[in-house]
Parts: structure tokens; C-alpha cells; sequence
């Protein structure tokens, strides 16, 4: 007799509220008490009787070298994603002053250039096993880049919501993996209202409602990645980007895991979070000492984390609280200088969330919240050749000449001038 | 003043599987009590104990979140449509 042992090491869900508990189903909300919002239920005796440093370490070089901490039953949807480099940022470092800090750079993540790759990995493997057909998703767009390329590779139905102003880069690199794209006339909280009646009606996977808690998962690995490519220690400080809060707690719960399963040692990690002013609802609500969240309004040039109302904000605040952290806003122009500043120190072309990143960064240090010696890591979750609309207008331009050496000297003299003017 | 109010599959249990349903209520206070009384224990899921929108919960007026508007105390007139959704993730 053969006998087929499940690799699956999670349980269930359960209310993060309340505690109710529920099967792992295609649901997000606690219906029965409170509508709360779900979270997967792991068995760490199961977790920790399977996995070392040694075996995570001879796993693929993707986030399924983790699979026994994501929320998946059988053989996982493969891309690539995941195990990006954390670049320790020297230059960056020495013009902010700073002593060591680190970029995680998801701008090159696998296979369209985001964060969201990791989540909808997750998502959409756990869809096919829970037998969808057709997923679906609300975006600022990053995340229909990943949800369209993914659905493709698995050869799922794909029809996604995104907001009918994102930049061109965001709605091309959906379109040409051939889903069905729905450009709403509205703001991202719209689209995510009327993605909720659609999830009600169509009984689509979507992987940002129905499939919430498994995609959530998927943005833990940046925290163990982390933790493994600092040689299996812990940072003393991380700032990430904050749109609806999930990444921010998720980083946290990755590093709580591995500190339970005993694969690093534990300390106390700062946690501090990023928003665009123009869009910066836990933000305020931080610096107003509040723990819930009054919506806003998004108007910002950062589209990717213009959520004006956060689901997990109230959770982000009470991290960055708990954690002696902070969380921070910065102006678009701020945002254009974090762009600009992080690919001339460091080479990495980000988006504006990794501008609002890096702007909050440089702020915080100016504040004297981020110690000097503290080991710092940046999240840069997403690709700068995707919003180039953003900084057009902030960058050089080519000199244009002639093909004689000539036309090159003047203008090689006129590139040395303007370089010792600036 | 009849208005349409948008039922989240979670509740459709209450509401006899419906997705939608037409009430009369002047306010969104006047709505919740209105669903609890054509399907009672509908308020206890919507509201904490004292009364309150349940933090999880979005409730939207016309497509206007009602913290924009007046909260609970949002008026309603005949034709508006009510939805209630939970909170979502997202990005």
C-alpha cells in the first residue's frame, strides 16, 4: 500500500479578529461573527519537523524554497518569482549617512517586475487547486501585471479591474498577455467596491478579495529572504511602502516565523512604513495616535500605493507602534527625488512606491528616527520603466549631434560645464 | 422611500439567498435597524455591541463611502442604492 503524505502544513483559516475559525475555502471575511479578515492557520510542529537552514538552502532559487510556510496543497505555480537581490547600498548609504543599509530590490522580480509576483504566485496556485476557472483582481496595476502574466503561464481565465488613469507602462504590461481588462472610471477603493459585487456574482477566483488570505501569504518571503541573504540574521530596521498595510504585516509575520521555527535568532526589528502625502491615510491616523483609519482620496503621481482606504491599516499602525517604528508621508516632488536618487547612488530604477520609499528613508534619517548604525533594509517593490510618465520631466535630456568628432567635442565641453555648474 | 440596499454573499443567508433587497428607511441608522427587522440578527453582524459599523465593514451610498458623508447618520432618499462590503486587500 502507498501511502501519499500531504505536503500541505496549514490547517485552516481564522478570524484575525476574533479567532473564529473556518475551512480553507475561497472566503476572505469572518461571516459568522465579525468580518474580520481571515488569515491562514499553519501547523509549526508540522513546519519545524520539515525544514533547516540546510533544507531551505537546497530548495528552487524562488519563493518555494518556503512552500512549507505558503498555504498551498500540491505542486505550486513555478515562475520564477522571488529570491531577488538585496543589494547592500553603500553609496545610498554614505550620502544619507548611514552605516549599513540594504536594498531588497522586487524591481526585477519575476516575471513582471513587482512585489506582486510573490502574492499572486500564491493566490493563483491555491485558485487552481481550489477549482477556479477564471481569476480575476482589483489593481493599481502592478498587480494585474502579475495576475494576467500568471494566469497565463497556468492557462487560468483572466479578466482584471484596474483604475482608468494608470500609466501606459501598467495597462501595456497587462494587455499583452491577452486577458480581459476592465478599465474603471473611478479611483482604486471604486474598483475594489464594485470587484466585491462582482466576486459576489461571478464566482471568480479574485485574488485580492475571495483568495485574500492565501495571496497575503505570498508577501512573507520577502521577510524570510531578508533573513537568509543577511546570512540568517535579522535587520534593525525595515521601511516598506504602505497601500493597503498587508506587505507591512507580512514582512513582520515572515520574520516571527522563522523566529518560532528556530531558524534565526530573535530580536527586536523596527518597523517603519511609507506613503505618498497625497494619499496617506495611516499616516495621519499614525501621527494623530489614532488606531483606525479614516478614509481619503488618492491624489498622488504614486498610483501603485494610492489606496485610500486601507484594509490593513490598522494593523500597520499597530506594528510600527508596537516595534518603535514610525510611519512617514512624503510630496510627489519628494517621491521624484527618492526615484532619482536611489538609481543615481545605487543604479536601481524603481517606481514611485520605491521613490516614496527612499524619500521616507532619507527623511527619517534626517529626523534622527533611523539610528546610523542600525542595519537598515529598504523594500523596493517594484520596476521605475513602468512609470516613466512620473520622471520625464525631472531628467536630462540626450545631446543630440552630429556622427563628426567635432560636434562631439562641443558638446562633450558643454556636458563638462553644465556638470562642474551642478 | 424605498432604497436598494447591495447584500454581501457573507449575509445573503439572512436575506434568503437574496443579493438584493428593497427597504424603506430615511437614514443608514433607520436602514440597519429596518434589515434587523425584516431579518432578525442582521444588526449583531453589521454592528458591535454598541451600535456601531463594524471597522471591517464599508458601507457606500450612492457609491460614496459614507465617512465622507455623514457616517451613520448619512440620509437616505428614495431610489439611492445602498452597498455593504467587506474590507479588501489590494495593490
Amino acid at each position: 500500500m502507498t501511502v501519499t503524505l500531504s505536503r500541505s502544513t496549514f490547517t485552516g483559516l481564522r478570524c484575525k479578529e476574533c479567532g473564529h475559525a473556518y475551512e480553507a475555502g475561497a472566503r476572505h471575511v469572518c461571516e459568522d461573527v465579525c468580518f474580520g479578515p481571515l488569515e491562514v492557520v499553519y501547523d509549526y510542529d508540522a513546519i519545524r519537523s520539515r525544514v533547516s537552514r540546510a533544507t531551505i538552502e537546497a530548495g528552487p532559487a524562488s519563493i518555494w524554497r518556503y512552500r512549507e510556510f505558503l498555504p498551498i496543497e500540491g505542486d505550486p505555480i513555478d515562475v520564477g518569482t522571488g529570491f531577488t537581490p538585496l543589494l547592500k547600498a553603500n553609496n545610498l548609504a554614505r550620502r544619507l549617512g548611514l552605516k549599513s543599509l540594504y536594498i531588497k530590490n522586487d524591481g526585477v522580480n519575476m516575471p513582471t517586475l513587482s512585489f506582486k509576483d510573490r502574492v499572486v504566485s500564491v493566490a493563483l496556485t491555491r485558485a487552481r487547486e481550489l477549482g477556479f476557472k477564471t481569476v480575476s483582481c482589483a489593481s493599481t496595476g502592478n498587480l494585474a501585471n502579475s495576475t494576467a502574466a500568471i494566469a497565463a503561464h497556468a492557462g487560468l481565465e483572466c479578466c482584471v479591474f484596474i483604475p482608468s488613469d494608470l500609466e501606459l507602462g501598467k495597462v501595456l504590461g497587462t494587455l499583452i498577455y491577452n486577458p480581459t481588462l476592465m478599465a474603471v472610471h473611478g479611483n482604486y477603493d471604486q474598483v475594489n467596491r464594485l470587484c466585491s459585487e462582482v466576486a459576489n456574482t461571478y464566482g471568480w477566483g479574485f485574488v485580492n478579495i475571495n483568495l485574500r488570505p492565501y495571496y497575503s501569504e505570498g508577501s512573507k518571503t520577502l521577510g524570510y529572504e531578508v533573513i537568509e541573504q543577511l546570512g540568517w540574521e535579522l535587520p534593525d530596521h525595515i521601511v516598506a511602502p504602505l497601500a493597503s498595510g498587508s506587505l507591512f504585516t507580512k514582512i513582520r509575520k515572515g520574520f516571527d516565523e522563522f523566529i518560532k521555527c528556530g531558524l534565526v535568532e530573535e530580536k527586536s526589528v523596527r518597523f517603519s512604513g511609507a506613503q505618498a502625502e497625497g494619499c496617506s491615510p495611516i499616516a495621519q491616523a499614525f501621527a494623530e495616535g489614532r488606531d483606525f483609519i479614516t478614509p481619503v482620496k488618492p491624489n498622488t503621481i504614486a498610483k501603485s500605493i494610492a489606496i485610500g482606504n486601507p484594509a490593513d491599516g490598522p494593523y500597520a499602525i499597530d506594528i510600527a507602534n508596537r516595534t518603535g517604528g514610525t510611519i512617514a508621508a512624503v510630496s510627489d516632488s519628494e517621491i521624484i527625488d527618492g526615484i532619482k536618487l536611489l538609481a543615481e547612488t545605487e543604479g536601481v530604477f524603481t517606481e514611485t512606491a520605491g521613490g516614496t520609499t527612499i524619500a521616507v528613508l532619507k527623511k527619517l534619517v534626517e529626523q534622527g528616527k533611523i539610528n546610523p548604525e542600525e542595519r537598515t533594509v529598504a523594500y523596493i517593490t517594484g520596476n521605475g520603466l513602468k512609470t516613466t510618465e512620473a520622471v520625464v520631466d525631472a531628467i536630462g535630456k540626450p545631446y543630440t549631434i552630429e556622427a563628426q568628432l567635432d560636434s562631439f567635442n562641443a558638446a562633450w565641453q558643454q556636458a563638462q560645464a553644465s556638470q562642474s555648474n551642478g | 422611500m424605498p432604497v436598494q440596499v447591495l447584500i454581501p454573499t457573507p449575509l445573503q443567508k439572512f436575506t434568503n439567498d437574496e443579493a438584493s433587497v428593497s427597504l424603506d428607511a430615511g437614514s443608514v441608522d433607520a436602514l440597519i435597524d429596518a434589515l434587523d427587522g425584516r431579518y432578525p440578527g442582521l444588526k449583531g453582524r453589521l454592528c458591535d455591541e454598541a451600535g456601531k459599523l463594524r471597522r471591517f465593514l464599508n458601507v457606500y451610498v450612492n457609491s460614496e463611502d459614507i465617512r465622507f458623508l455623514d457616517n451613520q447618520a448619512t440620509t437616505l432618499s428614495d431610489g439611492d442604492e445602498v452597498s455593504i462590503v467587506p474590507a479588501v486587500a489590494g495593490g
